[in-house]
C-alpha cells in the first residue's frame, strides 16, 4: 500500500467515495478507501495538500467529514467531523498555519483548530457558495463565489467584513439585471488579482487593489457554464472547462482564446495545471484522467477510471518521476552515462560554421537608400 | 500522333479535319454514324498501339487518363485502364494459387481479410462483470429505486409543439408498446416546467418525441425524481401499417426486454434507462418481446411475438413499430440543456478513428 502510494504523483476524488491515485508512469491506477463498504455519503468533495511537503492529502466528503490519508503510510490517518451534511458538500478546503478552514455549499466558512470540534471562527459567506480558494501569496486570504453571490475576498484575522467585494456587472441595454454565478475562482499568483469563471460563460479578473470593483476584463468563452479554471505556471493564460467537456486556453492580456484542448467527452469537473511543466490534468463526468500538454495542446496520458470524478491534486514533483526503487536509481545512473557519451560524440565532431544568408538590419537600410538614390539618378537621368 | 489535332471542320465539331475531309470526298461511303464509328474504332487501334509500343509510345510522365477532355475517349481509355488492371489481378491471384497447391502442406495459413470489426481498438470503458467499483455505482445510482423493485415505470409521452400525423401515430403506437404509458398533447408547454408536475403524480418518465417536416426525428427520455436525460436521433421509424408480414396488434402484457451489446461503460448507463422503462415482471404469456440490439452506437428498436408451432419450433412475428436510435448526449440531472453537465456528448472530432474503436457505445 504504502509503495503504491508513493508512486502516484496524481490524485482524484471520485463519487463513489474512493480516493485515487495515479501513477502516470506506470499508467495504473490505485484506488484508497477509508471504509470497506463504501457509501455515497462519502463522495469527495474537495481535495487539498495537508502540509507544504505534500505528504499528506485532506480529502473533503459530502458528510462534513474531513479525511488525511498519508502519502507515505498509504492509509487514512485522521478523521475530523467538520460540519455535518446540512452544509452541503464542501467547495474548498485550505490549510491556514496549523488550522483548517472549510467552506461549505451554505455559505458558512470555518476555521478549526487542531485539537477542538468547534470551530474557532465561522463567518457566512451568503448562500450557495461554490467555490472557496486560498491566496498563495497571503495565506490568511480566503475567497469565496457562487450563484448570485459576487467575489468576495476575506481576511481570517478581520472577519467581519469581507476585504473586497465585487460588483456586479453593468446592467444591460434593456435595463435589466445581469445573472451572476461564479463557479470557480483561482488568485494570480505574482499579483493581488483574481481570476473567476462563471456559469454563464464568462472570465472574469478583478483587481482588489484598483478602485474599481467591477471586474477588470472580462472574456466569453462557449455557451455552455463554464465549471472549472486553473492557471498554468505562465501567468498570462488561464485553463477553464465546461460542462460539455470544452476545455479552453484564454489568454488574460488580450482577452483572446489561444487554443482548445480537445477529448473530454463530459462536463469537466476539476482541473489542474502543474506548477512548474507545462501540463493540465482534467478530470470529468466521463470518468477518466486526461493530462494535455499546454505548449502543442496534445493529449499526453489517458487513464480510465471506473467512477465519476469530482476533483483532482497534483503533485509538485515531476509526473514522470517514479521514486522508490532500486531498480529506478538504477535506470537514472544509465540515464547519465548516456549523457556523458554524447558530450564526447559531439565534442569530437567537427563544427561546421553557417553561412550568415541574412542581413542585420543596419545593412538592409543602407541598401534601402542606396537603392532609392539610384532609382533618383534614373529618373533624372530619363527626364 | 498522340496529340490529337485540335482541328475541327465545320460539319462535326469532334472529329479532327483529316476524318471529316475524307468524309466530304467519299459520300457514298455510308451513314455519317457509320463514318463516326469506323473513326472511333480506328482512333482505338490506334492508342492501342501507341500503348503497345513502349518506347516510342511519348506519354509524357505526367499523363493521366483524366486529362482527355473528351468524355467518349476519355471513358474508353479508363476501360482499359480498368480491364488491364483486372488481368493483372487475375493473373496475380492464378500465380498464388499455383504456388498454394504446388506447396501443398506447407503452404503458409490464409490471411484473415480485414473487417472494419476486425480493426477494432479495444474501448478500455468494457465493464467487467465482476468489478466491485462498477456495481456499487450501479447500485447507488439513479435507477437503484427500479431495479429493487421499489418503483414501478409510468411513462408519459409527448411530442413538440403541433405534431403532424405520423408522429401522432407514431407516439400512440409506442404507447401501446410500453405499458403504463399516456400520451399527452404538448400545447406548447415549457419542459422544464412540466418536469415538477410530473413528479408530483409518480411519472417515472419523461419521453419527448421531437418533430421535423412531419417526421419524428429526436427523442428526449428524461428520468424523472433526478435522473439523467438521454438525447437520441430517430431514424428509419416504419409504423405499424407499413409493416409487411406483421401480426396483430400487441396485448396488454407486459413483454419481455432483451438488451444486446450495451457493454461498456456509457453502454450499461443506456441500457439501463431503455429497462428501466418496462416493468420488471414480464408477462410470458403475452409471448411479446420488446429488443433493443446495440451495433456500433445505433440503436435498433423491435417489437416481436413468438409463435410456438410446436415443442421445438419457434417462429416471431414483428408487431408494432421499429425505429433505430443513436445517441446524442446523456445529461446528468433532468432536462436542462443551457446549464446541466453533460456526462457524455457526441462529438464528431472525437471520432477521428471512428471505424478503429472498439464497439458499442464508443467512448473515445
Amino acid at each position: 500500500m504504502a509503495d503504491r502510494s508513493r508512486l502516484c504523483t496524481v490524485w482524484l476524488g471520485s463519487e463513489t467515495g474512493i480516493l485515487k491515485g495515479v501513477s502516470v508512469t506506470r499508467k495504473q491506477a490505485f484506488n484508497f478507501c477509508n471504509t470497506s463498504h463504501l457509501s455515497r455519503d462519502q463522495e469527495v468533495r474537495a481535495l487539498c495538500w495537508g502540509d507544504p511537503a505534500e505528504s499528506e492529502v485532506l480529502v473533503g466528503s459530502v458528510d462534513g467529514t474531513v479525511k488525511t490519508f498519508s502519502t507515505e503510510k498509504g492509509q487514512f490517518t485522521d478523521s475530523r467531523r467538520c460540519g455535518g451534511p446540512a452544509d452541503g458538500g464542501f467547495t474548498g478546503l485550505a490549510l491556514c498555519g496549523a488550522a483548517l478552514v472549510t467552506c461549505g455549499e451554505c455559505g458558512t466558512l470555518r476555521v478549526w483548530r487542531e485539537d477542538s470540534s468547534e470551530p474557532a471562527l465561522e463567518l457566512s459567506a451568503g448562500n450557495n457558495v461554490c467555490r472557496m480558494r486560498q491566496s498563495p501569496v497571503h495565506r490568511d486570504r480566503v475567497a469565496t463565489g457562487g450563484k448570485d453571490n459576487g467575489l468576495k475576498i476575506w481576511d481570517l484575522q478581520k472577519p467581519d467584513a469581507p476585504l473586497f467585494t465585487a460588483k456586479n456587472l453593468r446592467d444591460d441595454w434593456l435595463d435589466l439585471r445581469r445573472p451572476h454565478w461564479v463557479r470557480d475562482l483561482a488568485f494570480i499568483p505574482d499579483s493581488d488579482k483574481v481570476v473567476t469563471c462563471t456559469g454563464y460563460h464568462q472570465v472574469h479578473v478583478f483587481d482588489p487593489s484598483s478602485p474599481q470593483r467591477r471586474p477588470v476584463l472580462e472574456v466569453e468563452y462557449g455557451e455552455y457554464p463554464l465549471t472549472a479554471l486553473s492557471l498554468p505556471a505562465g501567468g498570462s493564460t488561464v485553463v477553464v472547462g465546461n460542462t460539455h467537456g470544452q476545455i479552453a486556453l484564454l489568454d488574460l492580456r488580450k482577452g483572446v482564446v489561444r487554443g482548445c484542448l480537445k477529448g473530454l467527452a463530459g462536463g469537466v469537473r476539476g482541473l489542474q495545471c502543474h506548477p512548474t511543466l507545462p501540463v493540465v490534468a482534467s478530470c470529468g463526468l466521463d470518468r477518466f484522467l486526461r493530462i494535455h500538454s499546454l505548449e502543442d495542446r496534445t493529449l499526453l496520458h489517458k487513464v480510465y477510471l471506473k467512477s465519476r470524478l469530482n476533483c483532482v491534486l497534483l503533485a509538485s514533483r515531476d509526473l514522470e518521476d517514479g521514486r522508490g526503487a532500486a531498480g529506478e536509481g538504477g535506470s537514472q545512473e544509465v540515464k547519465e552515462e548516456e549523457e556523458g557519451g554524447e558530450d564526447e560524440v559531439w565534442d569530437t565532431m567537427e563544427r561546421v560554421e553557417e553561412k550568415p544568408k541574412r542581413k542585420t538590419t543596419e545593412e538592409e537600410e543602407e541598401e534601402l537608400q542606396k537603392k532609392k538614390k539610384s532609382k533618383k539618378k534614373r529618373k533624372k537621368g530619363q527626364d | 500522333m498522340f496529340y490529337f489535332i485540335n482541328l475541327y471542320c465545320t460539319f462535326c465539331t469532334t472529329f479532327p479535319l483529316c476524318c471529316c475531309v475524307k468524309l466530304e470526298f467519299l459520300p457514298q461511303k455510308g451513314s455519317i454514324k457509320e463514318h463516326l464509328i469506323s473513326d472511333l474504332s480506328r482512333q482505338k487501334e490506334e492508342e492501342k498501339m501507341e500503348k503497345s509500343e513502349p518506347g516510342a509510345a511519348a506519354f509524357p510522365p505526367t499523363f493521366s487518363v483524366s486529362e482527355i477532355k473528351n468524355k467518349q475517349r476519355r471513358h474508353l481509355m479508363f476501360m482499359k485502364f480498368k480491364q488491364e488492371k483486372r488481368k493483372q489481378k487475375m493473373q496475380l491471384k492464378k500465380k498464388k494459387k499455383k504456388e498454394r497447391e504446388a506447396l501443398g502442406d506447407k503452404a503458409p495459413p490464409k490471411e484473415v481479410p480485414k473487417t472494419i470489426e476486425n480493426q477494432r481498438v479495444f474501448d478500455e470503458t468494457m465493464v467487467d462483470p465482476e468489478d466491485e467499483e462498477v456495481a456499487f455505482d450501479e447500485a447507488t445510482d439513479e435507477f437503484s429505486a427500479y431495479f429493487n423493485g421499489l418503483t414501478n415505470p409510468k411513462v408519459l409521452i409527448t411530442t413538440s409543439d403541433r405534431p403532424r400525423g405520423r408522429t401522432v401515430r407514431f407516439c400512440e403506437q409506442l404507447a401501446t408498446v410500453i405499458p403504463n404509458a399516456h400520451v399527452y398533447y404538448r400545447r406548447g408547454l415549457a419542459l422544464k416546467r412540466v418536469i415538477p408536475q410530473c413528479v408530483a403524480r409518480n411519472f417515472t418518465y419523461l419521453m419527448v418525441i421531437n418533430e421535423d417536416r412531419k417526421m419524428p426525428n429526436g427523442m428526449v427520455l428524461c428520468h424523472l425524481p433526478d435522473g439523467p436525460t438521454a438525447h437520441f436521433k430517430i431514424s428509419s421509424v416504419r409504423l405499424r401499417k407499413e409493416m409487411k408480414r406483421r401480426g396483430k396488434d400487441p396485448t396488454e402484457h407486459s413483454p419481455e426486454v432483451i438488451l444486446n451489446n450495451f457493454s461498456t461503460r456509457l453502454g450499461h448507463s443506456i441500457g439501463r434507462l431503455f429497462a428501466a422503462l418496462f416493468p420488471q415482471d414480464p408477462q410470458f404469456v403475452g409471448r411479446q418481446v420488446a429488443t433493443f440490439h446495440n451495433q456500433r452506437d445505433f440503436i435498433f428498436f423491435r417489437f416481436h411475438r413468438y409463435i410456438f408451432k410446436n415443442e421445438k419450433k419457434v417462429g416471431i412475428q414483428e408487431l408494432g413499430p421499429r425505429f433505430t436510435l443513436k445517441l446524442r448526449s446523456l445529461q446528468k440531472g433532468t432536462f436542462d440543456s443551457k446549464f446541466g453537465e453533460y456526462e457524455w456528448v457526441l462529438k464528431v472530432s472525437n471520432f477521428s478513428l471512428r471505424r478503429q474503436k472498439s464497439c458499442d457505445k464508443e467512448t473515445n
